[in-house]
């Protein structure tokens, strides 16, 4: 049983962070990355051709992590690879000793650094938690059984201040329904939001872990207004950003309130530190959480 | 219908160079490629002008009724087997599968004219949009006839994406989400709450694809 999962189930209150793999073969940012934040973490979700974008593969970098000590969650998107590369792969993770695995859409192609290539999307993400609940129960997606089974502890991401909120939730208690156990959430901003989530998925049985983002510059805010799919910062908060003497202290104080405020709602956070890994401990010491 | 556009003039160009020619037939369509504005009569003319302009001779052209109709288009190079035998190429404006029939009937190299873009629904006249990519497996039963396989830029069966905002694509930001607007249809005809849709069965659209009503008595389309 992965640590996330024993944790999540005793009713810890959990911390992700999360790391890209390098574009190209050097790993010793990354490993520095993981040092930094992997002591504070339960699990580091090790992203996966983050934005489209071609990186070194989750699998072989969350092997990495896992060698370093740290437990990662392996990302999964279904952009890039059809039903048989995606069972395959997960098949490769179990082998590799990965339990977690987080899976998700992933960007559109045309968002990325290789616009050009195909979007793949053979499966959805729906459909591929089925896929990986199949396999823990010990069949691939056609029903053969397996020579050797997995024991994943799924994952699916959310959104909670998207609307209609009608229409997201019944997307968010499919995924349930079709294996996952714990949700990691988009950053949060409206803490009214988060509670909704957590009020209608919690009963499903799933685990919401608050996606906490450390905004620390007005160029980061601008970036994910204009870049990031889905993504929006409330114009008073990047307006507080902004505006501030020290953008980076500011996002620092910010994400220890949002940490502070998810505590009392959800079961976990997720923080997602755009580079500013050092910070980490900063924010859950204010929180409390450490 | 098949929408198509024009391509790009520099390969058509290079195309012909490929083959020295100094002297091209035009063969048009009178079916969609004259609804879309690409290979009706007026195109034939205006890229009759354009050859001879760049100094090509343009020994005759033609519109074919259907153009991708192997009977029709051989009945059609037949009449103007004169025109074509004075000619080092065939341009064709139509789509890619007319160019394929107009290449079947003559012994002249011929090059496309058009790119083929999609099989479009003609929203206004001139305006046209793809809302099918011809699967061979539909949907529509249960996406309240809007299809997710092409109107959704990922093609997601099941949705919306994590990047939907405010009912928006994350892709297309200016569309509505295709999930959003199929989970509504739904709830509004009081079919909510659908179940997952199962992964696409892409047998069902193995290229290349073929139909034979005569064989087939039975049944129809395999
Ligand atoms: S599901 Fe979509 S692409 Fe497939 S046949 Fe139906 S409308 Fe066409
Ligand atoms: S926002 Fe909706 S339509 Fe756009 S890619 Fe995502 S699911 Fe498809």
């Amino acid at each position: 049983m992965s640590r996330l999962s024993d944790a999540l189930e005793r009713g810890e209150f959990v911390v992700t962070g999360e790391i890209a793999p390098p574009l190209g073969t050097d790993l010793a940012a990354m490993r520095h990355s993981i040092e930094t934040i992997g002591p504070y973490c339960h699990a580091i979700n090790i992203t996966d051709n983050q934005g489209a974008s071609l990186h070194l593969s989750s699998l072989a970098a969350s092997r990495a992590a896992l060698e370093m000590g740290f437990e990662p969650i392996f990302q999964q998107t279904c952009r890039d690879r059809n039903r048989l590369a995606l069972q395959s792969d997960l098949l490769a993770a179990w082998t590799l000793g990965l339990e977690n695995v987080l899976i998700v859409t992933g960007d559109d192609p045309r968002s990325g650094d290789h616009p050009e290539a195909k979007g793949v999307f053979d499966l959805d993400s729906t459909q591929l938690l089925e896929v990986a609940a199949q396999m823990n129960a010990g069949t691939d997606m056609i029903g053969r059984p397996l020579k050797g089974g997995t024991d994943f502890y799924l994952g699916a991401a959310m959104f909670p201040e998207a609307e209609p909120w009608d229409i997201q939730l019944l997307r968010a208690a499919r995924k349930v329904e079709a294996g996952a156990r714990f949700f990691q959430t988009q950053a949060i901003f409206d803490i009214t939001k988060l509670e909704r989530a957590v009020d209608a998925l919690r009963p499903m049985g799933a685990k919401i872990i608050a996606g906490v983002l450390v905004l620390r510059s007005a160029r980061a805010v601008d970036f994910i207004n204009e870049r990031l799919a889905g993504l929006m910062v409330p114009e008073e908060i990047g307006a507080r950003i902004k505006s501030a003497d020290n953008a980076a202290a500011e996002a620092i104080k910010l994400a220890t309130e949002q940490v502070r405020a998810a505590r009392e709602v959800a079961d976990g956070v997720h923080i997602m530190t755009l580079g500013l890994d050092d910070a980490v401990p900063e924010i859950l010491a204010g929180a409390g959480l450490s | 219908m098949i929408i198509t556009r024009p391509r790009d003039w520099g390969r058509i160009k290079a195309n012909l160079a490929d083959v020295d020619a100094k002297s091209v037939f035009i063969m048009g369509c009178g079916q969609c490629a004259t609804v879309a504005s690409t290979g009706g009569e007026k195109e034939v003319l205006q890229a009759k002008t354009a050859l001879e302009q760049a100094g090509y001779a343009v020994s005759g052209w033609a519109v074919g009724e259907v153009t991708c109709h192997s009977g029709g288009t051989k009945l059609e190079t037949r009449k103007h087997f004169g025109d074509l035998e004075a000619a080092d190429a065939v341009l064709v404006l139509s789509c890619g599968a007319g160019v394929q029939t107009v290449a079947d009937s003559v012994k002249k190299p011929v090059f496309p004219g058009l790119e083929s873009v999609f099989l479009g629904n003609v929203v206004r006249h001139g305006v046209f949009e793809e809302r099918c990519q011809m699967c061979g497996d539909c949907v529509l039963d249960k996406t309240a006839g809007i299809c997710p396989v092409t109107t959704c830029p990922k093609g997601l069966l099941n949705g919306p994406c994590g990047g939907m905002w405010n009912g928006k694509c994350e892709v297309l930001r200016d569309r509505d989400c295709t999930h959003v607007r199929i989970q509504r249809r739904l709830i509004e005809q009081g079919r909510g709450g659908t179940k997952v849709l199962p992964a696409k069965d892409y047998s069902k659209k193995l290229k290349p694809g073929s139909v034979n009503l005569r064989e087939s008595k039975k049944g129809g389309a395999k």
